[in-house]
Order: C-alpha cells, then sequence, then structure tokens
C-alpha cells in the first residue's frame, strides 16, 4: 500500500523504476494580468470542449467560473477595496508572526519599518486593487482523486503527477468527490447537467471527446514526454505561471515572496509549498496575495484518504457488531 | 459609492438574480454590490467568512439517487443474507427462503442502480480490473461481486425448490443443493461488509457533511441495515418464524438512534447541518420517528401479523430514509462553499491556537 499522508516522492512511492524529477507549476499570482491566454491555450492544446453555453457570470471578469471538466485553467477575478487590502496584509503579517520557516530577508514587522517604504517597484495602489489567479489542478502529493479512483484510470506519471486515463475511466466519479480542490469532475455534454438555466445550447459546436469520463489537468503529460512546456506555462505572457522541476519551483516561490515580504507587502504568502500540509505539498505552488478561500481555493485542504486505517478499522467495527447482533439475535431465544 | 448611489431605489430583481443576491448577503461576499445600481445594497454587514463570488470549493459526486438507493438496496441485502444465514442454521425455512429471495432481489436492484449511475456504463467491469484497497469504491465491487455470487446461488436454490424442482438444471441440480448452503453462509459473511462499506464510501470524499461523520457513519449505516433487513423479514415471513428478525429491528432501532444522535453531537456545527436542516434534515427527521414507530410496533405485535407487517414497512422507509437523508445532505454541503470553508477555518485555528503552526498549506516563505 502507497503511503497515505506525510511527506515523499509520489513518482518513487509509485513504485516508479525510473522516477524523473518531480515537476510542478509555479502560479505567482502577483504578476499575472488575468489575460487568460492559459485558459485558450490549455483548451486548445487538449481539445477540451467548452462547457455549456457562453454565458457571462455577471460577477466580474472571470466568466468560465471555476475549473471543471473542460477547464483546466481558470483564471480568477476578484476587486478589493482598501479595507480588504489592508486585512489581506494584516492577515500575511500574522501568518509571518508564527514563525513559519522562511527563506529570503526577514520581513519587516510594520510596512514603516520596511526596508524600501513607498519605493515598491511594484506599481500600487491604496484605494482598491484586482487580484488575479490562474488557477489549475494540483498535482497534490496525497491525491485524493488518485486514492479513491477504483478502476486504475488515474494514475501517478513519472513526472510525479497525476493524469486520469480517459479510455479505462468508466465514469464513477468517486474522483470528483474525493479533491479537496474541487478540480476534477465528470464530463458531461453541457445538456445533461446544464451550467446554466437558459439550457439550450447555441451555434455549432464539434462532437464532445470523453463523454462521462472524469477529465482534469494532466499538466501536459504528451508533452513533458517530448520535453515541452506545459501550454499553460508556454503561453504566459508575464510569466506568472512558471513550470519546471517542483523543487525549483519551491525555492523560486520562497525568493519572491521573501523579495515581497521586504517590499512590506505582507499580503503575499505561498500555497502549497509545504511539505507537512494535509496533501502533503502539491506540485502546483502559488504565490497569493490573500487568504486562499478568496480566490476559492480551500483554507485546510486534507485529503480524505489519511484517516482512511481509521474509517477501516471504525468500518470493521461496525461490521463485527452487526454480525454480533444477527447472532446474538438468532441464540437470544428459541420461538 | 457615490453619494447618488444611497438614494437609488432598490431595482426590481428576477428570481435568479434574487437567489444570487441572497447567497451574496448570507455569506457576506464583499463586492461592488450597489455600486453599479444592478443590486440592491447589502442589508447584512460584514463578512463572517468569505469565498469566491459564493461558488462552491468544492465539486459535489456526480451521483443521482440511484446511488443513494443502493446505499439502502446494498444494506437490505448484506442484513437479509445474515438473517438467512441464521435461519439457516436454526432451520427456520420459511425465513430462510424469504431472506435468501429477498438479499438477491435488493442486491440486483442495487447493483443496476449502480451500474446506471455509472458515466460509463458499459464499462462497468472495470472496477475489477485491479484490486486497490486505498479504493472504497474498488474494494466495495470485490465485496459486491462475493456478496452476489453466494446470495445469487442460495437464491437460485430457493426457485427451484419453489418451483418443484423445474429449473432446466439436469445434474447441476445436485451441485445446486450442494453448494447451497456454503453459498448462503458465503453471503453472510460478506453481508455486513456490502452494508458498512458504502460508509467508508462516502467518508473517504471531501464532502465535509460526508467527511466529517467519517466515525459514526459506519454504525449508522449497519444500524439500518439490520432494521431494514428486519422489518422486510417481518413484512414477508408468518410472526411464528420472525422472533430473530424482530430481535435484531430492535437492536437495529436502538443502535440507528444512538449512533445518529452521536455523531450529530461530535461532527463540527456548521459541517452537521445539513443533518439537521433543509430538505435532508427533513428527511432524517422522519427516518427517525419511522425507526422509533417501526421499533415500538415490533416490540408490540407480538404474534399479531397486521401489527408486523405495518412495523416492517415502517423500518424498511426508516432506512431508504436515512440513507436518502444522508446523501442529500453530503451533496448540499459540497454545493454550498460555507461548509467547506469555515471547519477548515476552525480547525486550522484550532491547530495553531494549541501551537502547531507548521502543518498549513499557506505560509508565509
Amino acid at each position: 500500500m502507497p503511503q497515505l499522508s506525510g511527506p515523499t516522492d509520489p513518482a518513487a512511492d509509485a513504485r516508479w523504476p525510473d522516477v524523473k524529477p518531480r515537476k510542478g507549476f509555479f502560479t505567482d499570482t502577483s504578476i499575472c494580468i488575468g489575460c487568460k491566454a492559459c485558459e485558450v491555450a490549455c483548451k486548445e492544446w487538449n481539445h477540451n470542449p467548452r462547457d455549456g453555453d457562453l454565458e457571462l457570470l455577471g460577477s466580474s471578469y472571470d466568466n468560465s467560473g471555476a475549473l471543471g471538466a473542460s477547464t483546466w485553467r481558470h483564471v480568477a477575478f476578484i476587486e478589493q477595496k482598501r479595507d480588504r487590502i489592508e486585512e489581506a496584509r494584516d492577515t500575511g503579517r500574522t501568518l509571518i508572526d508564527l514563525g513559519m520557516p522562511q527563506v529570503g530577508p526577514p520581513a519587516s514587522t510594520t510596512p514603516d519599518e520596511s526596508p524600501v517604504p513607498n519605493e515598491s517597484p511594484v506599481p500600487d495602489t491604496p484605494e482598491f486593487r484586482w487580484l488575479m489567479s490562474s488557477d489549475v489542478c494540483k498535482h497534490c502529493t496525497h491525491a485524493g482523486c488518485l486514492d479513491v479512483c477504483p478502476t486504475g484510470a488515474l494514475f501517478r506519471t513519472e513526472f510525479g503527477t497525476v493524469v486520469v486515463q480517459a479510455d479505462v475511466c468508466n465514469g464513477c466519479g468517486t474522483c470528483v468527490a474525493g479533491c479537496p480542490f474541487g478540480v476534477v469532475e465528470r464530463r458531461t455534454d453541457g445538456t445533461a447537467a446544464p451550467k446554466t438555466d437558459r439550457g439550450e445550447r447555441k451555434g455549432e459546436q464539434p462532437d464532445v471527446p470523453n463523454l462521462g469520463v472524469a477529465q482534469k489537468c494532466t499538466l501536459c503529460y504528451d508533452r513533458l514526454l517530448d520535453d515541452q512546456v506545459p501550454a499553460c506555462a508556454k503561453t504566459c505572457p508575464t510569466t506568472s505561471i512558471k513550470f519546471g522541476d517542483r523543487e525549483e519551483m519551491v525555492a523560486l516561490a520562497k525568493e519572491r515572496v521573501g523579495l515581497l515580504h521586504a517590499q512590506g507587502r505582507t499580503e503575499a504568502r505561498l500555497y502549497g509549498a509545504n511539505e507537512l500540509d494535509g496533501v502533503g505539498g502539491t506540485g502546483s505552488v502559488f504565490l497569493l496575495l490573500d487568504e486562499p478561500e478568496v480566490y476559492g481555493l480551500p483554507p485546510d485542504p486534507r485529503v480524505p484518504t489519511a484517516d482512511l486505517p481509521r474509517m477501516f478499522r471504525r468500518a470493521g467495527l461496525a461490521a463485527a457488531g452487526m454480525a454480533a447482533a444477527a447472532l446474538l439475535s438468532f441464540i437470544g431465544g428459541r420461538s | 459609492m457615490t453619494e447618488f448611489d444611497s438614494t437609488r431605489p432598490p431595482e426590481p430583481l428576477v428570481p435568479r438574480q434574487r437567489q444570487r443576491q441572497r447567497q451574496r448577503q448570507r455569506r457576506g461576499q464583499a463586492g461592488p454590490a450597489g455600486a453599479d445600481g444592478s443590486r440592491e445594497m447589502p442589508m447584512v454587514p460584514e463578512p463572517e467568512f468569505t469565498s469566491y463570488y459564493g461558488r462552491p470549493v468544492i465539486k459535489p459526486a456526480p451521483w443521482g439517487h440511484e446511488i443513494a438507493a443502493y446505499l439502502f438496496l446494498g444494506g437490505l441485502a448484506g442484513g437479509s443474507a445474515a438473517l438467512a444465514a441464521g435461519a439457516q442454521l436454526t432451520g427456520r425455512e420459511t425465513l430462510r427462503r424469504n431472506c435468501r429471495l429477498a438479499a438477491l432481489a435488493s442486491v440486483g436492484l442495487g447493483t443496476v442502480a449502480l451500474v446506471n449511475d455509472l458515466g460509463r456504463p458499459e464499462r462497468f467491469l472495470n472496477m475489477l480490473r485491479v484490486f486497490k484497497p486505498t479504493s472504497p469504491m474498488n474494494l466495495g465491487s470485490w465485496i459486491l461481486s462475493a456478496f452476489s455470487m453466494g446470495a445469487g446461488v442460495a437464491a437460485a436454490a430457493e426457485v427451484d425448490r419453489m418451483t418443484g424442482a423445474r429449473l432446466p438444471l439436469g445434474r447441476l441440480r445436485r451441485v445446486l443443493r450442494a453448494a447451497e448452503g456454503p453459498a448462503g453462509l458465503q453471503a453472510a459473511v460478506f453481508g455486513p461488509p456490502l452494508a458498512v462499506y458504502t460508509a467508508v464510501l462516502l467518508a473517504d470524499t471531501s464532502t465535509p457533511t460526508w467527511n466529517e461523520a467519517r466515525d459514526e457513519l459506519p454504525f449508522v449505516f449497519v444500524s439500518s441495515a439490520s432494521l431494514a433487513a428486519a422489518g422486510l423479514a417481518m413484512v414477508t415471513t408468518p410472526t411464528a418464524q420472525t422472533a430473530p428478525a424482530r430481535r435484531l429491528a430492535v437492536m437495529g432501532v436502538i443502535g440507528d438512534l444512538a449512533a445518529t444522535r452521536v455523531m450529530g453531537r461530535r461532527m463540527d456545527p456548521v459541517a452537521a447541518e445539513p443533518l439537521h436542516r433543509g430538505r435532508s434534515g427533513t428527511l432524517l427527521r422522519l427516518s427517525e420517528a419511522l425507526a422509533v414507530a417501526g421499533g415500538i410496533g415490533t416490540l408490540l405485535s407480538g404474534r399479531r401479523r397486521g401489527v408486523a407487517v405495518a412495523a416492517g414497512l415502517s423500518l424498511v422507509a426508516a432506512s431508504a430514509l436515512t440513507r436518502f437523508g444522508v446523501f442529500e445532505a453530503g451533496i448540499h454541503s459540497a454545493r454550498d462553499p460555507r461548509y467547506t470553508i469555515e471547519p477548515q477555518k476552525r480547525r486550522l485555528a484550532a491547530r495553531r491556537a494549541a501551537g502547531v503552526t507548521d502543518d498549513s498549506i499557506t505560509t508565509a516563505g
């Protein structure tokens, strides 16, 4: 049985004979401009159909809504006013004060003591800000989707990533519930479970491939095999999406967050870089500028399978109880 | 917002907007509400938690009510096989026959429901292409297969007897007769696992209400399975042979009530909310009432068949409602980001307060 929680090298844990260095993304949201080129490149390379009708969600510039079966990169868009910026700066400072492991120059406790006050090279307005973040599958060290897949359709690649074999998956949907990040989804043609009330599908559309099976980001497994960079990272015009060996990505992320802290931007924080977290660290590391839930990310995800041994023990106890009750009911008297 | 915005009258809302509006207010969504004049001003003050436009953080399992039905039918089948084995060993022939038939019928219907709910039903056999202990769905498929084999042979023997040995079996009849006893016991061995694995299947997900219920859900499910199978036996079988079923029913009701109570109390209050509120809450309350009524009816029925049948039906219905209630509570908890974010924030804060600061997914560096 593979390791269910804690730090590990997932590809080696999956007993790959020739383990490659673990690959991952570092998505630096502080330089994302929300252009959505990653969403487009991903759709094009992976032949992903549009999901549902082209509809304006009416909440922000984000109209793809969330990650899903046919949306493997999703750019979140949030507008915040001054109070929320200050709140984010405060929560970030609390995080720094917790004495978490840090690389780079120690952050100042107040923005006033910042080594470069008011000289931030990042253009910033005090009144409001736009947060943009390109979300993607986390390729967890301990992947909830992979653990619960009953067919073996989901597998761990030699690069430490998690990929669905569309020709094996029978669409049972367990992985959808297993993912702590809401990434993987069963693909419908948009009519079986329409995303909108409007119902009708407009315009001509090509046939939807891989109907009824689970679909999610493959970290462009096909491209990795040819030593190519994933489509989203390749196309990102600001290098907000960086791709490489996970170790390098984490080092880069720590360096970057240290730099931002040195500039007094205490709201900057990393997401997924800690291998002691509930999923053993993620392959896709993010630099966020506010609490994770603001971006639609879970604040404390935990792979459900980490508790599986305990669940099995409880279930074994319950099953034994049921057998005992049945036995008791037959020997409890003769009639 | 300008000073003119404050005098702008609230615009009439179409239902969908209103729903979104309500969600945003309840969740305290920070947004430009009111500023563009297209929405009402927020009436509820500051957020207790934030989410991304009220959208779910995790995805609900794409399961229809077939799965809820399967939770019920699998339990019914497992319990019936256990009763059938008891009857087999104590020589209660009618009870044995009826329970064997009930086990096969319910596991058959349940399997159809299960396969039907797959995104690719024609690939259902892929469930058995690996043996994977980390996947409750995979283990369950193996349990279901082993159970069905036993239940099928045992029930086939009963059908053969009922039809006066008219099944075209030839020499296989002797094999069937020899195999039915062991087959019945095989089904009984896999009966409790069949009834309980679905609890692990639900608990081993990121669906907040199911995952939070992980410690008690197995006990709720086996109790529910026991009382359902016992109830069905009371309906199908004359009272002369159902004394064990009545005892099992009472034990099941007591276990069900106790486990449900403990579960509701021990869980995170927010994650437990769908078990008490809304449609799922109603289903579970109704289930509890029916279980109590069925339990009392069972105790009072004695040799009166009519009362026993009514009590039995009430128990079967109670079990079905428990499964549908738990199923819907989980789906509901996945659709609302509140059930994901609030318990997670709370447990993170609790760990930090206890001095554990190294296991957060969010780090300062």
